[in-house]
């Protein structure tokens, strides 16, 4: 009897430090962080989800833009024309625009000035949602790292603590910067930041998202990363894999083969 | 008490009017960038804080320098400060009323930010920064107005204020710190991702915010006849000199170990500040500006056959204020977005709607300063 109060007590305190470390987001191995997929797409999924991609950028073409008009049309992103008040959600950098801190000297010569695709990289441990006074940007439980454009106040902390430049604020009125409008997808007022959000609205119909699906070169791989059973992950196994600025922790979910 | 206020001669209420027609600029400045977006000031996708956040920065530790006068006054006792406390303390209320306003105005949905309190998010710096920022204001504004109050009725100021003058001590440490952390805490951005950040804060803060306080001692002196005392200064000058040097100091910590390191990314920022990279460097002539004149104004501080002559006494006290302004409005702040994550260098250039918004905010801090410190010379005149 008093082994079993003990035990209860023991177990009943560790699941209070885990709770108040869950709230404080210090547990990443918490419940919140990772749950299964149910929430996002309405059938149960076995497993917890992680959403992730695999770029091979031997399969991107330069010049190829197709990718980025398909995500920039199907997510209402505005086109200002100049660099200040850009939006995007999905562009092309140079390859050491990509990986600054990678070794440049001696490499193929066509390495250099590759275009490489750059987009939000839904890190596993996200320094933008840290650092959002309002929660306005989240992880979800699939590891989606999401925006909440209604609880946004754009003081753009999350841009200045995202390393990898992948947010955007709409610094003047998106709307009539939009040339075609998509009526499936909400547009943005003035003020707030986004950016890419995994086309979370096209997975929850079982989709891909648009830029894999507009690649002509098939260069995009989506898929679950806790799934040591899908298609992405097979990959990651096989071949060598970059992720970018891997060195500041933040566990990129977006991985490029070379 | 406040009535005291509004008794002045004919060049209080112009320097009163002035301030008014800068504020309703600045106001009109602001309901431009409200009606068409942030989109009307210089900063853009990568520089994304500009002069908003640069002034924020800079007069947080303007608001903690009160601890200057606050501590040795009354935890040491030392009553040459007597007839400055209250100054540094309504200083502080100008500069943290300042700092919220340049946040406010920095906010892209400014009608939104009581979100900050529906949502406390205790990992995310800004909800300890607002939290410590109006905690200071409330005490400076109690202590300092009770202890006044009092002195004017001729009896001693309630005991429970006591403790809250204490707690200010403290809590000016806070606030600079809890505003470093904003930056520190950030991967990928080289310049702020620094553990002395903190320290450099509260250096520079210390050494702004002495000197400023002995530049308004000067005005208190010619405008409305009332002296702090020349012990008072001399005090300070002594404090905005070490300060100064301490801040020079840790500046010279930053470019050791990023240039003996040789890490690129440690250098890359105050390359771009100090020398220019990949051919920009737009910050550069004002960064040596900044950092020679520092310099200067310290040795002058330090110096007694200069500092003990009130024209030197004052230029560098200007020089001082005017340097570390811009090392951390214009280098610190919009430095750090350079280069970007993608390794580029842009170009920021202030417009003249956000100048003036920022010329506003700071009328409404210097007018509501002026009023204080109006009933404050008015008490002690007449006590």
């Amino acid at each position: 009897m008093k082994q079993d109060r003990r035990e209860f007590l023991r177990k009943a305190g560790i699941g209070a430090l885990a709770g108040i470390g869950a709230l404080a987001g210090l547990n990443p191995l918490s419940a919140l962080e990772k749950t299964d997929m149910s929430a996002l797409s309405g059938k149960p999924v076995p497993g917890r989800t992680r959403w992730g991609m695999l770029i091979d950028t031997r399969s991107c073409t330069d010049g190829c833009r197709q990718c980025v008009t398909a995500c920039h049309r199907a997510h209402n992103v505005p086109d200002f024309g100049d660099r200040k008040n850009e939006v995007k959600w999905i562009w092309k950098s140079r390859y050491e625009q990509a990986f600054p801190t990678s070794g440049t000297q001696f490499q193929k010569p066509e390495l250099l000035g590759r275009e490489v695709l750059t987009l939000c990289n839904h890190c596993a441990e996200p320094p933008c949602t840290r650092a959002c006074p309002t929660q306005a940007t989240f992880k979800r439980r699939d590891g989606i790292v999401a925006m909440d454009y209604h609880r946004c106040i754009g003081c753009r902390f999350c841009m200045a603590a995202c390393p990898y430049g992948s947010r955007s604020f709409n610094w003047l009125d998106p709307r009539p910067a939009i040339s075609e409008y998509n009526r499936e997808f909400p547009t943005r007022e003035r003020g707030v930041v986004e950016k890419c959000n995994f086309c979370s609205e096209r997975l929850a119909r079982g989709l891909q998202p648009a830029c894999v699906e507009s690649c002509p070169g098939k260069a995009i791989t989506f898929g679950d990363l806790n799934d040591p059973g899908s298609t992405i992950r097979r990959m990651l196994s096989e071949q060598e894999t970059m992720q970018r600025k891997p060195e500041l922790g933040t566990l990129p979910s977006v991985f490029y083969i070379i | 008490m406040i009535e005291k206020a509004l008794k002045g001669n004919r060049a209080y209420w112009a320097w009163i009017a002035l301030l008014i027609v800068v504020i309703a600029a600045g106001l009109n400045a602001w309901a431009v960038q409200l009606d068409t977006g942030l989109g009307v000031t210089g900063m853009g996708r990568d520089i994304s804080w500009g002069i908003y956040i640069a002034q924020f920065t800079f007069l947080v530790g303007v608001a903690a320098s009160a601890v200057m006068v606050v501590l040795p006054y009354y935890l040491h006792n030392r009553r040459e400060f007597a007839r400055i406390v209250i100054v540094g303390e309504f200083l502080a209320v100008s500069a943290a009323v300042m700092c919220m306003l340049f946040i406010l105005a920095d906010l892209g949905k400014p009608q939104r930010v009581l979100n900050v309190l529906r949502y406390p998010t205790p990992n995310s710096m800004v909800f300890w920064d607002v939290v410590v920022l109006n905690g200071y204001l409330l005490l400076n504004l109690v202590g300092g107005w009770t202890v006044l109050g009092a002195e004017r009725k001729g009896v001693a100021p309630p005991s429970w204020v006591r403790p809250l003058i204490y707690l200010s001590i403290p809590w000016a440490f806070s606030i600079h710190t809890v505003t470093a952390f904003l930056y520190a805490g950030m991967p990928g951005r080289h310049l702020w991702l620094t553990a002395v950040l903190a320290p450099r804060f509260l250096a520079s803060a210390f050494a702004a915010g002495t000197a400023i306080l002995i530049l308004i001692s000067f005005i208190l002196r010619k405008t409305a006849g009332f002296d702090a005392g020349d012990e008072a200064r001399k005090k300070l000058t002594v404090l905005a000199a070490y300060a100064g040097i301490a801040n020079f100091f840790l500046l010279g910590m930053e470019f050791f170990t990023a240039f003996y390191s040789n890490v690129p990314a440690h250098m890359h920022s105050l390359q771009h500040l100090y020398f220019g990279l990949h051919g920009h460097g737009q910050f550069v002539p004002l960064m040596w500006l900044s950092l020679l004149g520092g310099i200067a104004s310290v040795i002058v501080l330090l110096v007694p056959a200069l500092r003990s002559r009130s024209s030197w006494l004052v230029a560098a006290c200007v020089g001082l204020v005017a340097s570390i302004w811009i090392d951390k409005g214009i280098g610190l702040v919009i430095g750090g977005f350079l280069p970007t994550p993608l390794e580029e260098i842009v170009q920021y250039v202030p417009t003249l709607t956000e100048m003036t918004v920022t010329a506003g905010i700071w009328a409404i801090g210097l007018l509501l300063l002026t009023m204080l410190l109006k009933v404050a010379v008015a008490v002690k005149t007449e006590s």
